[in-house]
């Protein structure tokens, strides 16, 4: 069974007790209380007091989302290399190999087939913690592959961002992936396959400029962070601190770029909805 | 014409301007070898400094300011331009300049991001920086050049898209993707040139096309070498290394397969001679859109897709 849904009873959850060891409980960043995790866990990585929604990845979303055991991961060999030899502080090579050993994870993106109440689906899931869930090459080639196959499958596409925009390691080729997913989109669209795009926090630049955005259903986590520019290089530009609010799930929903703002423990039955109102 | 001298440029034009000092006197004193042996020596400086140019320089000389703009080309190139303005929504975005006008026999879209020369045309220009009604703007314009039928040429030119508060709130991120998703299958032929900067989305958000050229002194990348450096190195003392490392010439993104053609600009740069930089363009874009109008608008889609699903470098 699922870690969420293990029953209630098993849970403690009435403030830190002394015997549970150091680890278990994680400070809040929403209203700065601590959590066990346990407690995180069972309410979908969300704080109870406050709502704050942890930044999960690919591997709890898919247990969060999909049906038990329909998860079939597509495109798991491919990799990035290092085409511009790109050197800062860090090589990129060694960027890679490092942030392989400690996200357990290839790339920045997972993507496969699965089902959502029965109905079988197409998903990509971005990981934050994979270079900022930043998107070169491969997530290009994987988001691409993952439209082509609902395609070609007639089923709906699912794609949930996180992400602080393109890779600059792999400059004009990280570029070309805006290009290149937002065409394969087109291709979608026009054969009448339902995609619904998920944006978590955050999800800003190049993802938010080309897949993100271009949804038949825009989905937004509450509080998430979405925009093209970050709030940092906006402040710098216009010289002054931006509105409360600003580029929040609820603020884009507000503007007209965002349908649906929800809590996570929603997002399972609304997509669900959703895809059963527009697919057959 | 040059009124400002980037540091590299400095020993030709002052090479330059001592030839033409000698020749006012040319004609009273017997100097004319000495000038020949002049003119011989700044064509071989010349040659060695712009053979070996770093990619900062050429990001410099891509931000010349009396670098050619994308009005300069329009009127250099075209006839009968009639510039149109707004998005029908919002606003008219002054920063990306668009109108239909005759290039050679043909009628086509032309557009472009628009710089000023100084400070005041900057402001009046936004820098060539885009709010998300410029995209729109050009969005509404390539839709009517596919209901008439008239290829599209957009000339990309941008220190990247607006970063201000308007432009979220009127959805920057939405107008640059829709423009992505919508240029991928316009039934009509698109060229898109890179004649300075091509920084990021910004720029992208009207470079989808059949073909890509890009000016041999241009830059195009995923962002300026200056904000590389400040996020990567922390610093904005890196440009030249993020310049470097980011291998963002013309040189370059031939030969990473992004872009079709290179440009070649007059002997100097691009900004010693507008005249000429604009009849090579408007000579390889009469040939392009000769070899392009002869598909099918179907093809044409295909081919477009196919071209950018190619793009990236990976391995499994
Ligand atoms: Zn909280």
């Amino acid at each position: 069974m699922p870690w969420f849904r293990r029953s209630k009873e098993n849970i403690t959850s009435e403030g830190p007790k002394k015997d549970i060891p150091d680890g278990q409980w994680t400070k809040c960043d929403g209203c700065g209380e601590m959590v066990h995790k346990k407690q995180l866990e069972q309410n979908f990585f969300t704080c109870q007091k406050c709502g704050y929604h942890f930044r999960i990845g690919s591997k709890e979303y898919f247990e969060i989302l999909l049906d038990e055991k329909t998860f079939k991961e597509i495109d798991t060999k491919i990799r990035s290399i290092d085409p511009l030899t790109f050197v800062d502080t860090k090589k990129y090579s060694d960027r890679l190999k490092e942030s392989m050993r400690k996200s357990g994870l290839n790339e920045a993106v997972r993507t496969g087939t699965a089902k959502i109440n029965g109905m079988p689906i197409v998903i990509a899931c971005m990981d934050f913690s994979f270079i900022g869930g930043s998107m070169g090459s491969v997530v290009g080639e994987k988001i691409a592959r993952a439209i082509d196959l609902a395609l070609k499958k007639k089923d709906p596409l699912i794609i949930i961002s996180s992400s602080g925009g393109a890779r600059m390691m792999e400059a004009a080729y990280s570029l070309m992936q805006l290009a290149k997913t937002s065409a394969k989109l087109a291709q979608l669209s026009d054969a009448g396959i339902p995609y619904i795009s998920v944006m978590t926090d955050p999800t800003t630049g190049g993802v938010t400029a080309s897949y993100a955005m271009l949804g038949d259903v825009h989905i937004a986590e509450q509080g998430a962070l979405i925009g093209f520019a970050g709030p940092r290089v906006i402040k710098q530009t216009i010289g002054r601190d931006l509105p409360k609010g600003f580029q929040r799930a609820e603020f884009l929903q507000e503007k007209g770029f965002v349908d649906v703002v929800l809590h996570r423990k929603e997002l399972k039955e609304t997509i669900s909805k959703i895809l059963k109102l527009l697919h057959d | 014409m040059a009124k400002m001298v980037l540091e590299f440029e400095k020993p030709i034009l002052e090479l330059e301007q001592k030839i033409e000092e000698m020749r006012k006197y040319a004609d009273n004193l017997d100097i004319a070898d000495e000038i020949s042996t002049l003119e011989k020596k700044v064509d071989q400086l010349r040659e060695s400094i712009f053979s070996n140019l770093t990619r900062w320089q050429r990001v410099q000389l891509a931000r010349h300011p009396d670098r050619p703009y994308t009005l300069d080309y329009i009127r250099l190139m075209t006839e009968d331009f009639v510039e149109l303005h707004g998005d029908r929504l919002f606003a008219d975005d002054r920063a990306i300049v668009a109108g239909f006008a005759r290039l050679g026999d043909q009628t086509v879209l032309i557009m472009g991001q628009q710089k000023g020369r100084d400070t005041k045309s900057n402001v009046y220009r936004n820098f060539g920086m885009m709010n998300p009604e410029g995209y729109r703007k050009a969005l509404r314009l390539m839709k009517m050049a596919v209901k008439f039928k008239r290829p599209i040429i957009t000339l990309l030119d941008t220190p990247g898209a607006y970063p201000g508060i308007g432009a979220e709130e009127r959805g920057q991120a939405e107008a640059i993707a829709r423009n992505l998703f919508e240029m991928s299958h316009l039934p009509v032929p698109i060229v898109v040139v890179i004649i300075g900067e091509g920084a990021s989305g910004g720029a992208l958000g009207i470079g989808v096309g059949d073909r890509v050229l890009m000016f041999e002194n241009a830059w195009y990348s995923v962002i300026a070498p200056e904000s590389c450096s400040s996020i990567l190195w922390r610093s904005w003392d890196y440009k030249e290394q993020a310049a470097e490392a980011l291998k963002l010439t013309a040189a370059d993104l031939l030969e990473q397969g992004i872009i079709d053609r290179i440009v070649p600009e007059p002997r100097g740069g691009a900004h010693r001679n507008h005249e000429m930089s604009a009849s090579t363009l408007k000579k390889i874009l009469l040939e392009e859109l000769k070899a392009l109008a002869k598909m099918k608008p179907d093809k044409l889609v295909e081919k477009r897709v196919e071209k950018f699903s190619k793009m990236g470098a990976w391995k499994e």
